[in-house]
């Protein structure tokens, strides 16, 4: 077990190195910086300084190494548009964007899981039909579409939801949250619903295949035989045997779900790191860019990491296998 | 000859299987009816929405039903440059299902040719191949699609790039899957002992039998890489102004929507859905046709 955690641990710190390279020399391509952070009738002088205090003028090499001991000692730099270093920058975006995504999950997962399960267990059912051709829907109508129609029902038709914003926040432990409050709960819940939409579709699905594989297998025949109970072998049997596929979901969709939120929080101009990115790619900044790449990457190496290890506890087998 | 005899009997079977599910046909009506508006969008649309001149400011953003200074009816309405919405919406399907399909069809022969590859070296490269592959899948295809397209900027080379890139590993891992199964099989075993050229016994043998669940991967991608374009688009990062797509069309009317002029989002959106719902439909059934595990 300590030797598969080392090699995962080994893996994931090189597949970490390669992101920082590829994102590096991405954001280097694309746009002059210099063009956006002096303004275009600035002496020579001034621009000679402004591009060495920056370290635009040194080869791309050096530029990344600069950046990577930065990046070691936690210091992302300094974005060009707000002025202030960018991990603050950050900070202060992600708890709302994770306030989004972890609420988003939730909801699909609790309404997901369970509706998914019953359509696998009747599945010639008039219900289970209508849930499997909604979760359709939900996969295929793209999440800003699911959201303009959202505003356009709940914001501008019927006036009870507001269109966008974070709404009133209250801070528990010095970070910001709007679900404690009235008025941030109403304007959470139109993006949280929207971005958890795509996630619950998903879910149904995985939950339904799973559940309809299983309920063929002998374990259920005879756990029935023995006379268990329907729902204690759907909670007992079913729910373990499908919690698998629907653990590695869980984690990797937390992660993806951070990436869509680009999508709802543009949309809804909600204060998170999606709309930061938006922002700081029409905005050219550099720094800002670089940094939530590498952040998101780190987050799913790391999500990865862990659903391997989860993997690894709930299964026995890919202990000792080292999975492929 | 007795191949192709069986050949034309399953593929028979296949459609007579297909028609008897009105869901998937009604879906593959509809899906038809929507290519043929989309290829001959200049011949039914109103107006061509790329002539500039034909655009007359006085006619923006009027209401469904308003009939224009061109002398017609628009029947969705107008935009906000005063573009004839239906015929916007034609030539945004056209450039929706140009892209779509282009995409999808570079990342299908790309993930075809790597992944049978792969799975008929094997070794080392098929190691690394599907490492890399993995690796990659546990990305979201929308956030490796929206960093390569902001990266490269907006265009519609620079798009397919974005969405190839983002898709390619799902069809190397389906068709690796399938032609490993049939690499160890006796007829590639025999067809190897001949001597044939590996090209030859992979794109011969192999491919051929990794075909189906490689197209039914393709019905998903297709439909995938229209919806991501459209949000790509949305976002800014798409297509340029000047390829208004149906992405572009729903992100131009954004801000009026707010105000109560619903048909300018509205009506490019629900073509966009009725185009990706048709094909993940059709998609649907023919994974369950051809999915062993699901017959009973």
């Amino acid at each position: 077990m300590v030797a598969f955690i080392v090699r995962r641990l080994w893996q994931a710190a090189l597949v970490m190195l390669v992101m920082s390279l590829l994102v590096f020399l991405g954001v280097f391509v694309i746009g002059n910086p210099v063009d956006v952070l002096i303004s275009p009738d600035a002496t020579q002088d001034i621009r000679n300084r402004v591009i060495a205090q920056y370290g635009l003028d040194l080869p791309i090499w050096q530029q990344y190494l600069h950046f990577a001991s930065n990046l070691l000692h936690g210091d992302l730099g300094r974005s060009f548009v707000y002025n202030m270093p960018v991990s603050q920058l950050i900070a202060s975006r992600f708890p709302a964007t994770m306030e989004l995504a972890v609420i988003a999950v939730l909801l699909a997962s609790l309404i997901g899981i369970p509706l998914g399960i019953y359509a696998g267990y009747k599945p010639e059912s008039w219900t289970a039909k209508v849930i499997m051709a909604l979760s359709i829907l939900g996969f295929s109508v793209p999440t800003f579409w699911i959201g303009l129609m959202l505003i356009m029902v709940f914001a501008v038709q019927l006036g009870i939801m507001p269109a966008g914003g974070r709404g009133e926040t209250v801070s528990v432990f010095g970070i910001p949250v709007s679900f404690l409050t009235f008025d941030g709960m109403r304007h959470l819940i139109l993006p949280a619903v929207n971005l958890s939409l795509f996630k619950m579709s998903m879910m149904i699905r995985l939950a339904a295949s799973g559940t309809r594989e299983v309920m063929l297998t002998d374990t259920i025949k005879f756990a029935r035989a023995a006379g268990i109970n329907e729902w204690t072998i759907l909670r007992r049997h079913v729910l373990r045997l499908i919690s698998i596929p629907l653990v590695t979901v869980f984690g990797l969709e937390l992660g993806s779900t951070i990436a869509f939120a680009v999508v709802t929080e543009t949309i809804y101009s909600w204060p998170g790191l999606g709309k930061l990115i938006i922002d700081s790619i029409t905005s050219l900044d550099r720094p800002v860019m670089v940094a939530y790449l590498m952040l998101v990457s780190l987050m799913f190496i790391t999500i990865n990491l862990v659903v391997d290890l989860a993997y690894a506890v709930l299964d026995p087998r890919m202990r000792h296998g080292g999975g492929k | 000859m007795t191949l192709s005899v069986e050949k034309a009997r399953t593929s028979s079977d296949f459609w007579a299987e297909f028609v008897r599910h009105p869901v998937a046909v009604i879906a593959a009506v509809i899906l038809l009816v929507v290519i043929v508006l989309a290829v001959f969008a200049p011949l039914i649309a109103p107006q061509d929405p790329y002539d500039l001149s034909s655009l007359v400011m006085r006619d923006a953003r009027r209401a469904p039903g308003y009939i224009g200074t061109g002398g017609y009816t628009h029947i969705l309405g107008t935009d906000s440059q005063g573009r004839d919405l239906f015929s916007a919406i034609l030539y945004g399907l056209r450039i929706s299902l140009e892209m779509g399909l282009l995409a999808g069809a570079i990342a299908f022969s790309i993930g075809a040719l790597v992944g049978c590859t792969a799975a008929y070296v094997g070794g080392r490269f098929e190691a690394l191949v599907m490492r890399l592959v993995d690796l990659q899948l546990s990305f979201p295809a929308i956030l490796l699609a929206f960093v390569v397209a902001a990266l490269l900027g907006q265009g519609k080379g620079q798009l397919i790039v974005a969405l190839v890139f983002s898709q390619y590993a799902y069809f190397v891992r389906t068709a690796h899957g399938a032609a490993a199964v049939e690499r160890n099989k006796d007829y590639v075993e025999a067809a190897l002992s001949v001597p044939m050229s590996g090209w030859f016994v992979v794109t011969r043998h192999i491919l051929p039998n990794a075909l189906p669940p490689l197209i039914v991967v393709a019905t998903v991608q297709v439909a995938s890489a229209i919806s991501l374009e459209a949000t790509l688009s949305f976002l800014g990062v798409g297509l340029p102004p000047t390829e208004p797509s149906l992405g572009m069309l729903i992100s131009g009317g954004f801000q009026y929507l707010l105000s109560g002029r619903y048909w300018i989002s509205i009506y490019p959106g629900v073509a966009l859905i009725v185009l990706i719902m048709a094909i993940n439909l059709v998609g649907d059934q023919v994974r369950s046709q051809l999915n062993p595990r699901l017959k009973r």
